[in-house]
């Protein structure tokens, strides 16, 4: 299917045979799939079709509600997430989030910003000012709210707000960030900058990036996974599913005859 | 036939008026009874003398300080039990039996009659755990007689923090704990604040359950063991008996302002608290 036309890749997370339950409900179903460190890997799909179910088991967010139940294995560097020796926590640590939703916490820019660093225990003025400034800066937000850092964070505009929400994730020194639609919200030049962050964040994190806007998802994935009412449809080059996908189904959501 | 929509404006506006109307009119009568024969009687030799002859000379010192102290000692009791309370039942379980039983057990609490609380305080603490007629008693006791009030408005203001800070907390590698403590707590404060200030109120306000188990002594306490008079106390006392009319509204009059000093401070710190964090 590749046509041997890239490297191989390291692979980040190594999903096994993931079904993903609500009390009776089945979100997901036997998912098998690897994800490509420090690229962008998009996931596209109509309405519930598990995109965000699929996101929100990376980082066991889906432990939260207490009628979930995963089966299967995601290997994050090739340790299952859900074994019982791991920490939720100390996932969540490793694996951030950006929500659809611009979801600052009512407290100032700063204090936004340096919520993860610390509660991981990072108390010094000077080092959290340093990591306020790059991630701030790293989302592209940082020329704007300079002077303002103590200003509460809920005045900031909604785009600024999710670019906020990303300098937030950052801050915590993730291996990869889970964005949920991040520009569901969000006007076309807030959206242009948030897609400008990530390209270039890629190159530390691997980010992966659930999207409604499949336009989105060919300006700046470079993997491209499409998912259809719990399954994975197809996974490829971004490139190839959007010109030559091998599915009939991914064919008729990417050019728009349905979804 | 059906009345006419202009009509039945004209009435509603008529009837809710005056039903504000009738309320407002019967608060303002009733302070100011109060005030019109307390606040003569009032004078700084009045509020920083003891009493002399029963209360029927001289001022109500001992009688103030009961009043800052009792429901003092009794929200710092009920505050940690009732948010933490209110924290378990609400972030820490899911809505089950038991959770509805609590529930349903701390507002049957909340109906009682005070002086039922009082009963329970004069057997449990006064005899049983023999710390006898005292300002422990009374403050334990007036604590468990606010507890459901402060659970119930802790547990709604709790419940009104939105879900997604929870959320937000959560993915940022947050414990349960950690959420609670930085998230969940500074949100719900102005709703827990107005659960304090009704607490205070009620327990400034009581007599029943502070006689049973605070009793009603004149001196003035140096320590929880000993037994203190409350205004409210004070003011049915020197009705009851007959012992002096005006100092009994003095008293009254004094109750008024400290409940109203109460009311200011809560929101004055409330503002306050909302000011800091929305900068």
């Amino acid at each position: 299917m590749r046509k041997g036309q890239c490297v191989e890749r390291k692979v980040k997370i190594s999903v096994q045979n993931l079904s993903v339950f609500f009390g009776q409900h089945q979100a997901l179903r036997s998912l098998t799939m690897n994800v490509p460190a420090n690229r962008i890997l998009g996931i596209i799909g109509p309405a519930s079709s598990g995109k965000t179910t699929f996101l929100r088991t990376l980082n066991r967010m889906n432990d939260l509600d207490p009628e979930s139940r995963a089966e299967g294995r995601v290997l994050l560097d090739g340790a299952d997430i859900y074994h019982p020796s791991q920490s939720a926590v100390q996932l969540r640590k490793r694996v951030g989030m950006v929500f659809a939703l611009p979801m600052p916490l009512p407290m100032s820019i700063y204090d936004n910003v340096v919520y993860g660093p610390r509660l991981s225990g990072i108390r010094n003025r000077a080092a959290l000012d340093v990591i306020v400034e790059r991630t701030l800066t790293a989302a592209f937000l940082w020329d704007e709210v300079k002077d303002r850092l103590n200003m509460l964070a809920l005045r900031l505009s909604g785009g600024q707000q999710q670019r906020l929400c990303l300098a937030r994730t950052l801050a915590m020194e993730p291996e990869v960030v889970l964005l949920d639609e991040p520009c569901s919200g969000l006007d076309p030049i807030s959206t242009a900058r948030i897609e400008d962050a990530l390209t270039v964040l890629k190159e530390r994190y691997t980010i992966i990036l659930v999207t409604n806007n499949t336009k989105q998802a060919s300006r700046i994935a470079d993997e491209t996974a499409f998912f259809l009412m719990g399954e994975l449809v197809e996974l490829g080059e971004t490139s190839q599913i959007f010109t030559v996908p091998c599915d009939q189904r991914t064919s008729d959501y990417v050019t728009g005859r349905f979804g | 036939m059906r009345i006419p929509p202009k009509i039945t404006q004209a009435l509603a506006v008529i009837l809710l008026g005056a039903a504000t109307l009738i309320t407002v009119i019967t608060l303002v009568l009733i302070i100011a009874f109060v005030l019109k024969r307390g606040v003569p009687e009032i004078s700084w030799e009045f509020l920083s003398t003891k009493p002399r002859e029963m209360g029927k000379a001289g001022g109500i010192l001992p009688t103030l300080l009961g009043t800052v102290l009792l429901p003092l000692l009794a929200i710092l009791i009920a505050l940690p039990m009732g948010v933490g309370t209110a924290v378990y039942l609400t972030e820490y379980t899911r809505e089950n039996r038991v959770t509805r039983i609590i529930r349903f057990g701390t507002d049957c609490l909340a109906g009682i009659p005070s002086i039922i609380f009082g009963l329970f305080g004069y057997i449990f603490f006064v005899t049983i755990l023999g710390m006898g007629w005292s300002m422990i008693s009374g403050g334990l006791t007036l604590a468990i007689m606010i507890l459901p009030t402060i659970i119930r408005t802790s547990e709604e203001a709790i419940r009104s923090v939105p879900q997604a800070y929870r959320e937000v907390s959560c993915s940022l590698a947050a414990t349960s704990w950690e959420t609670v403590y930085k998230v969940v707590l500074p949100n719900a404060l102005p709703g827990i604040m107005t659960g304090v200030v009704l607490g205070i109120g009620r327990s400034i306000g009581e007599t029943a359950a502070v006689i049973f188990t605070a009793g009603s002594s004149l001196m003035m306490p140096s320590s929880l063991n000993d037994s203190v008079r409350t205004m409210s106390v004070h003011f049915y006392l020197l009705a009851r008996e007959g012992i002096s009319d005006e100092k009994a509204y003095a008293t009254a009059a004094v109750l008024v302002f400290a409940v109203l000093l109460v009311n200011l401070a809560a929101y004055w710190m409330m503002n306050r608290f909302i000011a800091k964090r929305s900068r």
